[in-house]
């Protein structure tokens, strides 16, 4: 198989699509947890100037998604049909609670009256806090791993099969780290009173996280052996569940200090770590075929042709820095605290 | 009802609930770079608020278009597994394209349009609007790309077998230059241009007909009605280039756009009619050999005829698509007649003068809308039984693993949100259309007066 700097094609565009997806939960992921906190600000004018710390970047944040989810359909569009149709209740639910999500922060100003506004305001905390859910539940169930049939086509149930013990785990889990992240975003961008009030969340976010986290992690540990696989076989690997671990304890001891922008950097670096743990227990595989092994999803049956994936390596190299360029050029461009006078819908 | 009529119904939905949206922020979007850049230029005001207020309503499309996009990526592999694997290399090579190049610019760039009138300097505003402006065009590029090569594949070739069948690209860019590409994208481009300057022409007209902010909206209402002649006489020319290629690439859906069930020589050509697809044949007004004649310029060259198809390889809605086909053309002549009508009353000096005339302005904002709509339906429906032309069927195409019942669950849940989406949507777009660019009703004198006051202090 022809490789690029030692790695086969498969495997760099593993690395691409795995970074697209972090840079989406750690790019969104403040943006949800912003919005399950936002319930939690008792006053309209409150609300109205937290919904303003994500005004300007929220739809930038979005294009991960969206590129996200069209490099998966491109690199590996096995794994994509049999996941997005496997999944189908959740991905459904997902959209419908993206579609309000984006709507109520439009929305929400155009209107005085009270009700309207707190109509949205609960839309949209509520679709924050199930997006984060979803997002965590899916990744719970490619953990899991399904059962498969030899052309990769999912074989279990309809309805309710992808509420399972443990992915209602890893969804809870990655709403207390999406909310503990979003609260560190908000510290960076309000003042006052909401400060004061943000820094309490910020607590209750902490302890909510490393509980859900450490729960999450004991039953996957005894439940899940597939997992353990990749880290009996290199120990020296253990050695990212430790970094996790020394990232995770940053953000509380930055926190007491103050030292919020520090804070935001370690718990986008957790978001990166769990991932990157993801990827180890994974790879190659993409989706665990739970009976029969032979019928699991790995990078090699599910890629796209060695011609595409060159061409769209040639398509990031060129795309992403540009990316990375309007990101930069807009977040400079809205730096800083908002308050009320602040640029808003 | 079974997995395929459902998921068909689901797609079609929500796909024209979407198609909505983007061709109104393409063309507003090419407005609004018009009256930014006429501010920048003349430093006249009434540019300043003009530009303001189509950006307010361009920032409530572009936000329904966004989400309801989303719906549409992710619908190819919840509801349309077999197709996602088999066309992967392709269709979803452009969709990462159109994200990459596209989508991240136009998303980037709308934080500063929306938000950034007193954080940049007004040259780098603009370059916001230009980056949106151009980030929704190379979007439709892309997408238009990935339908085209639907219609009419080129550069792939198929490996495996059965199940595991799938195009891979061998030639990216006879792929992406496929032979219906260029047509179709100037085809869908021109249609967004109509929408949007069709709408910005009716909002003024109102405003012309209500006596408020007429020295801006008289503006606004010539430069838009250039703009939307230009783009209907434009757009003759691309739908004749695009049936030219459908004759060529796909004869069974040129048939059903024209009813047609055996090869004739000279063929009809129907100014409109009723296909009866029992009997075969079509009751109507028609052009005797116009068809022919378009086509080939002869008379008596043959056009082929849907009998020329078994049965399970042609469209079996033959009268829904003539129906869309004709009436798309029939708004697009319509437009021009219009626009052009409007130009002349311009030209003999008496354009806002007939009350009757603006308030057919006003209510024309809904048929490039229809046009638009109708010509997709065309387009789709006369490539059936195909979802790949030639090479997959729509039937074939369907996730194996997914269940009727959830297929329902999800289509009544679309059809409950998008209902209220659309609703909001006109509640919205109305109260932002009264409330008008500016709270400043006596804005027209004011401007003059501070122009007035311009010349003086020169």
């Amino acid at each position: 198989m022809e490789t690029l700097f030692g790695l086969d094609y498969p495997t760099w565009w593993f690395l691409v699509v795995g970074g697209l997806f972090s840079g989406y939960a750690i790019l969104d992921g403040f943006d949800f947890g912003a919005g399950a906190w936002h319930m939690f600000f008792k006053k309209d004018s409150s609300r109205e100037v937290a919904l303003k710390a994500i005004d300007p970047t929220w739809h930038g944040n979005e294009v991960w998604l969206v590129i996200g989810g069209g490099t998966l359909f491109a690199g590996f569009p096995v794994f994509y049909g049999t996941l997005f149709s496997a999944m189908y209740t959740p991905f459904i639910l997902f959209l419908l609670f993206i579609i309000f999500r984006g709507i109520s922060i439009k929305f929400r100003n155009m209107e005085d009256m009270p009700w309207w506004r707190k109509m949205w305001d609960w839309s949209y905390s509520i679709s924050s806090i199930m997006l984060a859910f979803l997002l965590g539940v899916v990744l719970g169930n490619i953990l899991n791993g399904m059962p498969l049939d030899e052309n990769f086509e999912y074989i279990g149930g309809g309805f309710f099969e992808f509420l399972n013990p443990f992915s209602i785990l890893v969804g809870v889990t990655s709403l207390a780290l999406f909310m503990m992240h979003g609260a560190i975003y908000l510290l960076l961008k309000t003042e006052g009173k909401l400060y004061n009030r943000v820094q309490v969340f910020l607590k209750v976010g902490m302890a909510f996280f490393i509980i859900s986290y450490i729960i999450t992690t004991a039953y996957g540990l005894f439940k899940l052996d597939h997992l353990l696989i990749v880290f009996k076989e290199n120990q020296i690997l253990f050695v990212i569940p430790l970094l996790v671990f020394l990232s995770i304890a940053n953000v509380p001891r930055l926190a007491s200090k103050e030292k919020y922008g520090w804070a935001f950097i370690f718990t986008s670096l957790t978001i990166a770590l769990l991932l990157v743990i993801v990827a180890f227990e994974l790879y190659p595989r993409l989706l665990w075929s739970n009976d029969i092994q032979e019928n699991s999803i790995t990078i090699y049956n599910a890629a796209a042709s060695t011609k595409t994936l060159k061409l769209m390596m040639g398509f990031a190299a060129v795309g992403g820095p540009l990316v990375l360029l309007y990101s930069y050029f807009v977040y400079r461009t809205f730096w800083g605290k908002v308050n009320s006078n602040s640029e808003g819908y | 009802m079974d997995v395929e009529i459902l998921s068909r119904i689901q797609f079609a939905f929500t796909i024209a609930f979407h198609y909505i949206y983007p061709p109104l922020s393409i063309g507003i979007g090419l407005l609004m770079v018009v009256f930014e850049s006429l501010y920048i230029r003349t430093k006249k005001k009434e540019y300043e608020v003009l530009a303001k207020f189509w950006t307010k309503i361009f920032a409530i499309t572009f936000g329904i278009g966004v989400v309801t996009g989303i719906v549409m990526e992710f619908e190819f592999g919840t509801n349309w597994a077999t197709y996602s694997r088999y066309v992967g290399d392709i269709f979803g090579s452009a969709l990462a394209a159109e994200g990459i190049f596209a989508f991240a610019l136009e998303s980037s760039a709308l934080g500063i349009l929306l938000f950034g009138w007193n954080r940049v300097k007004p040259w780098v505003h603009l370059v916001a609007t230009w980056a949106v402006f151009l980030g929704s065009m190379f979007s439709a590029v892309w997408i238009v790309v990935a339908n085209s090569w639907q219609q009419t594949p080129a550069g792939y070739h198929i490996v495996g077998e059965g199940m595991q069948a799938r195009a891979e690209i061998v030639d990216f860019w006879a792929m992406v230059l496929n032979p219906s590409s260029v047509d179709r994208i100037s085809h869908v481009w021109l249609g967004a241009f109509l929408a949007g300057a069709f709408l910005i022409l009716s909002v003024h007209a109102y405003y012309i007909i209500k006596g408020r902010f007429v020295v801006m909206s008289k503006k606004a209402f010539k430069i838009t009605l250039m703009v939307a002649a230009v783009s209907s006489l434009a757009q003759l020319f691309t739908g004749h280039n695009s049936a030219e290629g459908v004759a060529v690439n796909q004869p069974a859906k040129l048939a059903a756009m024209e009813g047609l069930f055996e090869a004739e020589a000279p063929a009809d050509l129907y100014l409109f009619g009723w296909v009866d697809k029992e009997n075969q044949t079509v009751t109507g007004l028609k052009l005797s050999g116009g068809l022919s004649f378009m086509l080939h310029q002869d008379f008596q060259t043959p056009v082929t005829g849907l009998n020329a198809f078994p049965e399970e390889d042609r469209p079996s809605q033959v009268n829904a698509v003539f129906q869309f086909y004709h009436l798309m053309v029939a708004i697009g002549m319509f437009l021009i007649a219009l626009s052009l009508f409007g130009l002349l009353q311009w030209k003999q000096g008496k354009l806002f003068d007939n009350k009757w005339l603006l308030w057919v302005f006003v209510f024309t904002a809904i048929l490039p809308q229809l046009a638009n709509q109708f010509g997709w339906f065309a387009a789709e429906m006369g490539r059936q039984p195909w979802v790949v032309y030639g090479l997959l069927r729509t039937s074939d195409a369907l996730s194996k693993s997914v269940q009727a019942n959830q297929v329902l669950f999800s289509l009544i849940l679309f059809f409950i949100v998008y209902t209220v989406l659309l609703l909001l949507f006109i509640y919205l777009m109305n109260k932002a259309i009264k409330k008008g660019p500016t709270s400043d009703i006596d804005f027209d004198e004011g401007s003059l007066n501070k122009e007035i006051a311009n010349v003086i202090s020169k």
